[in-house]
């Protein structure tokens, strides 16, 4: 029989942590779910009316916000992908090993400036008087300036702006544990350099594109400043609709309710990649 | 991975040390925190700029705390989640003092200290700063739920109307303020609708009128988004905007302008008081009084995060900021605009109700 040494014990700050930070909120927001605002008050009286309100309440509304996240989500998720990949793969196989960090470092630069920031200043670029339509107009290629902010366009573009440079790490740290000699062997046994990457680098890369790719969903699926800021509310995101209920109804049972369902898209979305992200590969 | 540095580094001794401190550290900052000499405010963005505070804190030897909150919900969780007295000052919307005062967060303030007879007669409102002949809470400050736009992109014969609101030559060019209430009274406004009878009744005529506007909307926002729409040249009229979204801007920047149509305008007001639970009630009264001074009335009206009308008609302002304020035009203001009407709680579901399909839409 196995004794409770110390190695046996190692476990526990890591489990402690996961149940303070993660379990106890989850229960928390769960028996708020199934809670009620009486007379001002919540009260905990098991009901399933939140969740009722989810598919029925404003129209549909809230269902058509969750599928707006969705949307938005997949969307950045695959753009942030096909941004990163090639960035990441230049990084790994092009650029010179004592350059590299350097390179790194150049690459999440942008991490550095405040998240707000960042988001208004693509807001500020993309605006009426910003420089995108400053120079189109003054290169005569539009007649008029067109309004590119406060759309589902700024909202992407600001979460791929981020979520790319998250994923170039992942891919990255993944391609360089790649031996060098798979590509080889495969050019030994004829392949060109596109069948190497094919049949060789992709594949052995996808726990990496996996792991940033689930990463990417999991924060813009809950974001709420960049929609905010650079979506202009044309069309309501399901984090939008949490915070509606709370800014002056402080309705939390509803509000969790919704933050439950998310919940519920951020699990079926791992169950769906679980079978790639292996995170020792990244 | 712990090497073979960090090993040595790190004995079990200094560990110790490092924990003892590390607990002693936790067991004392939440003592500083609570020193006498500490005032803890729960205040809208404007109470928090060091033009404000920093007079009152030099003068009393004090270090002001602030916590800024949008929207009442969100000061209420706040107060849920923190232990009696932690809080001193409460800034709050003037109609929701009598809730506050209902569910014993305010103090009663010495009535016979303050300066009412500075404060505009429109705005003392016994009704919602007295309960049972108690003071609560004193006005300072107040605004307007509007029209704010770029006079040189639109002409002031349509702001003129509050029809400017869903004007199709207009497509595009306009922004909507993400506040369900003051926004909604404005349509109402527009429709004939008095915001104190709007009823369940009413909003299928608002929602209609709402979505109309929807598709003409360039932005819905917050008051920052607003207002960068405004700068950014993405709307050119704001929807419930006021003195509030381009007063402090109006120097730099002369074509964003706000006005009343005729139809009128919400008349928003927010009020001062200190917390039941406060241990450092005088201290706080102290702060109250100095916000309804002519000095803080200035610097509460020109603050950095929004300028409005000062509650005091002895605010010290120059003649420019008054031209800004539009200090002479506040009668006609007054005469031609409504109290914020905050509806009943069930009204108030329903109106979530329709703000949130329209956002959706």
């Amino acid at each position: 029989m196995r004794g409770w040494g110390l190695k046996s014990w190692g476990h526990v700050p890591a489990l402690a942590w996961t149940g303070a930070f993660f379990v106890l909120p989850l229960v928390a927001m769960l028996l708020m779910s199934v809670s009620e605002r009486i007379g001002g008050k919540i009260t905990l009286t098991w009901t399933l009316g939140n969740y009722q309100a989810f598919l029925t309440k404003a129209e549909g509304t809230f269902v058509g916000a969750l599928v707006n996240s969705v949307e938005v989500t997949v969307l950045t998720t695959i753009l942030s992908v096909l941004v990163a990949y090639p960035l990441a793969y230049i990084l790994a196989y092009r650029v010179p090993v004592r350059w590299q960090r350097l390179v790194l470092v150049l690459t999440i630069l942008p991490f550095w400036t405040s998240y707000v920031i960042r988001s208004y200043s693509w807001l500020l670029v993309l605006s009426e008087n910003g420089v995108i339509n400053q120079f189109l107009v003054g290169a005569g290629l539009l007649a008029e300036p067109v309004g590119m902010g406060n759309s589902r366009f700024a909202t992407v573009l600001g979460f791929v702006h981020f979520f790319a440079m998250l994923l170039t790490l992942t891919i990255y740290a993944n391609l360089v544990q790649i031996k060098d000699s798979y590509r080889k062997a495969a050019a030994d046994l004829g392949a060109n350099a596109f069948q190497a990457f094919w049949h060789v680098t992709l594949p052995l890369s996808l726990p990496g594109v996996a792991v940033g790719a689930f990463l990417t969903f999991v924060l813009a699926i809950g974001d709420y400043i960049t929609p905010q800021i650079l979506g202009g509310s044309k069309e309501l995101l399901l984090p939008q609709a949490v915070m509606l209920q709370l800014g002056r109804q402080a309705d939390f049972p509803l509000a969790s309710a919704l933050s439950m369902v998310l919940m519920l898209v951020v699990t079926v979305a791992f169950l769906l990649s679980a079978r790639h992200l292996k995170m020792g590969r990244v | 991975m712990i090497n073979a540095y960090t090993r040595n580094f790190i004995t079990r001794r200094r560990a110790l040390q490092l924990g003892t401190a590390g607990l002693a550290t936790l067991t004392i900052a939440p003592k500083w925190s609570m020193a006498a000499d500490e005032l803890n405010c729960l205040v809208w963005c404007d109470h928090t700029h060091a033009a404000l505070l920093d007079p009152f804190a030099e003068k009393h030897g004090v270090k002001i705390n602030v916590k800024e909150y949008e929207g009442t919900g969100t000061a209420y969780s706040l107060l849920e989640q923190s232990q009696p007295g932690d809080w001193d000052v409460f800034v709050i919307d003037s109609v929701d003092v009598p809730g506050a005062v209902e569910k014993g967060v305010l103090a009663e303030l010495p009535d016979a200290e303050m300066p009412w007879d500075d404060i505009f007669p429109e705005l003392r409102q016994p009704q919602l700063h007295y309960k049972d002949g108690k003071l609560y809470a004193m006005p300072e400050k107040f605004g307007y739920n509007a029209i704010a736009y770029n006079n040189s992109k639109v002409a002031a014969e349509d702001v003129a109307s509050a029809a400017v609101m869903w004007n199709p030559k207009y497509a595009g060019r306009i922004a909507i303020y993400n506040y369900y209430i003051p926004t909604m009274e404005m349509v109402g406004l527009g429709l004939g609708i008095r915001p104190d009878t709007i009823t369940a009744a009413s909003l299928p005529a608002i929602r209609e009128k709402l979505l109309e506007m929807k598709k003409l909307a360039s932005v819905v926002g917050d008051v920052v988004a607003t207002q960068n729409a405004l700068l950014t040249g993405a709307a050119d009229i704001l929807v419930a905007g006021g003195e509030y979204t381009v007063a402090g801007m109006m120097v730099d920047r002369p074509e964003l302008d706000w006005t009343l149509p005729a139809e009128g305008g919400i008349r928003w007001g927010q009020a001062i008081g200190v917390f039941a639970d406060s241990a450092k009630k005088d201290l706080a009264t102290e702060f109250v009084k100095y916000i309804v001074s002519p000095e803080g009335q200035g610097a509460l009206a020109t603050a950095d995060c929004y300028w409005a009308m000062p509650a005091s008609s002895k605010a010290n302002l120059d003649e420019s900021q008054k031209k800004q304020l539009r200090w002479e035009q506040q009668p006609g203001f007054i005469a031609n605009s409504h109290p914020y009407f905050i509806p009943d709680a069930d009204l108030d579901a329903a109106m979530l109700d329709v703000w949130t399909e329209v956002l959706g839409a």
